[in-house]
């Protein structure tokens, strides 16, 4: 199937998390292209919610109900426990509560999967180190002055960050996405080799 | 205009549906329905798509030829025709004039078959819900069961909330843009405005005119004022600023001066020429009353298992129907899980921008229009 061969490689590893025939509301959806597959592949209803217009705009194109609006107002609208499954891909260190986001999406979800790039990995650490520069990577390619994560975090801080919101991660999945091929799931010394990381959350 | 979109355009037309049982409990005989369609309804009728008008719209949405045969351009040309976002090459196009309206369908101007007169004010308080019954009848009465999509802005907005709502199967998608689901203090203050100077007008004898001339002067400043409320700060300073016109100096004498004055002028007088001052108080009174939530503890509820597909967008600049407002009947869906797709969309031009921005909206509306064709196909 076409659509699985276009999915970036983190949002593969994470549509096979997602269970048959769940509700899925994908916070910063994009375009759209998670949530199509997961209802067209995985049998899945489909919600997004988008910053950008033309992200919209490309949901509708595919036929994806999205909403246009701005994470950090809140999920105030959603009734609790609306989804099985919210997610918050690439997304939470560009929102500017953290806190606030995994909290609501534990309150209308069951369950949150949150995937980021690890500011802890050791390619990011040298950069910093040698050059003494703000680091410029694949999985982070802004200038510190002109970039949209204004929350850089690591895998160590995000299991704080889920203890402060009372949030219990239940799988951690550090990844390696740095190869052309799938991402690869790495074991030892996670916070150092993953360039990306995948949790799935419950509440506490 | 292309010979092809007048050939497309069925011409205005009319159908006699009798009578209607008013929500507000009256009933009205009689009842004449001003339409036009543009495009060929399919095999499976399955195409069709009702748009609804403004205020001060009427059924001529796209071009066409008028009852002489002569072409005229329609009041959503930038959006509807052969090619266009709402592409008359695709879908069976419906547009009536509104219950209440002066442009062909019975409103206030039309005779009483009691008195032989002219209704006047006689004519019965009219309601969204009423205008939404009567397109249900000529619906039905055109043999189509279920429609497409039924899109509307501003008052049109409202028509397309009402027809999801009051008839939910037969009705696939809607698409109000630049609307609300009740007015604030705000919108009814300026309705308000506009019907006091109609009221006040020496030559509106109580709604009883239709002998002598319409109450111009009273007429005129309803649709200046309303003018107003249809542009932005920003889209006045770029259309007019502080420009003169045909002069270089002030005058020092009450005349018009300004550009900003001789265009309200020109809108004004434009608008007496074509409506019936009657029409413009029953309108807005019909939009001052419409309340989605009345009879419901909260908007939620209202929408709850709604099987209906919405598309809302509202624009940036407008005031008249703030975004906020779009915003709140997006999260009433989102709460009850309704599919639902919202973008607001970045414009100077005020809530006049669903008549100007009609790439922004087109990107929005044909992917929408088109994805309702997909999934009713695969149901079928």
């Amino acid at each position: 199937m076409t659509t699985t061969e276009l999915l970036r490689g983190d949002l593969r590893l994470i549509a096979a998390l997602v269970p048959e025939g769940s509700r899925v509301l994908d916070l910063g959806c994009g375009d759209g292209s998670l949530l199509g597959y997961l209802r067209d592949v995985r049998g899945c209803s489909v919600r997004g919610i988008e910053l950008s217009r033309d992200g919209v705009v490309a949901c509708v194109r595919a036929g994806i109900p999205c909403v246009q609006s701005d994470l950090d107002q809140g999920l105030a609208s959603l009734a609790d426990g609306a989804f099985d499954i919210v997610i918050l891909s690439q997304t939470l260190q560009v929102v500017r509560y953290p806190d606030r986001v995994l909290r609501e999406m534990l309150r209308v979800g069951e369950r949150g999967i949150v995937s980021f790039p690890n500011f802890a990995h050791w390619r990011v650490r040298s950069y910093l180190a040698v050059r003494g520069q703000m680091p410029v990577s694949k999985a982070i390619p802004y200038s510190w002055y002109d970039t949209p994560n204004i929350h850089h975090t690591t895998i160590k801080d995000f299991r704080d960050l889920c203890d402060a919101a009372g949030a219990r991660v239940l799988q951690e999945i550090p990844l390696v996405t740095s190869t052309k091929a799938d991402p690869k799931r790495i074991t030892a010394f996670p916070n150092l080799r993953a360039d990306t990381a995948v949790a799935v959350v419950g509440s506490l | 205009m292309s010979i092809g979109a007048g050939a497309l355009s069925s011409g205005p037309r009319s159908h006699e549906i009798g009578e209607v049982s008013l929500v507000g409990g009256r009933t009205l005989g009689h009842v004449t329905v001003a339409y036009e369609t543009f495009g060929a309804l399919s095999e499976q009728s399955d195409n069709a798509v009702l748009i609804c008008h403004a205020l001060s719209g009427d059924a001529h949405v796209a071009a066409g030829v008028d009852d002489y045969g002569t072409p005229r351009p329609g009041w959503w040309d930038a959006l509807v025709g052969p090619g266009k976002a709402i592409d008359t090459e695709k879908y069976f196009v419906i547009c009536t004039n509104v219950l209440g309206g002066c442009s062909g369908t019975t409103g206030p101007e039309s005779l009483d078959p009691g008195t032989g007169r002219p209704f006047g004010l006689g004519f019965p308080l009219v309601t969204i819900e009423d205008m939404v019954d009567v397109q249900a009848l000529l619906i039905d009465a055109l043999g189509i069961d279920r429609l497409r999509a039924v899109v509307g802005g501003s008052m049109g907005g409202m028509q397309a909330l009402v027809w999801a709502l009051r008839y939910p199967d037969r009705v696939a998608g809607v698409v109000p843009i630049a609307t609300t689901w009740r007015l604030g203090a705000q919108a009814i203050a300026f309705n308000e405005v506009g019907r006091t100077a109609i009221l006040g007008d020496s030559a509106f004898n109580n709604g009883d005119y239709y002998g002598g001339g319409q109450p111009h002067h009273g007429l005129g400043i309803a649709r200046m004022v309303g003018h107003i409320t249809y542009l932005s700060d920003e889209s006045m300073r770029a259309k007019f600023g502080r420009r003169l016109r045909a002069r270089d100096d002030h005058a020092f004498e009450f005349v018009t001066e300004f550009e900003v004055e001789s265009y309200l002028a020109h809108q004004g007088q434009k608008f007496v020429e074509r409506f019936d001052a009657n029409t413009y108080l029953y309108m807005t009174k019909a939009m001052d009353y419409f309340d989605l939530c009345a009879g419901f503890s909260d908007l939620a509820e209202v929408f709850r298992g709604s099987p209906v597909r919405y598309l809302l967008v509202s624009f940036s600049s407008d005031w008249l129907f703030p975004s906020y407002q779009v915003r709140e009947i997006v999260d009433a869906l989102q709460c009850v899980g309704a599919d639902v797709t919202f973008a607001e969309i970045e414009s100077p031009y005020g809530h006049d921008a669903f008549l100007l921005e009609p790439e922004a909206q087109g990107d929005l509306i044909t992917p929408f229009l088109g994805s309702l064709i997909e999934r009713s196909g695969g149901r079928q």
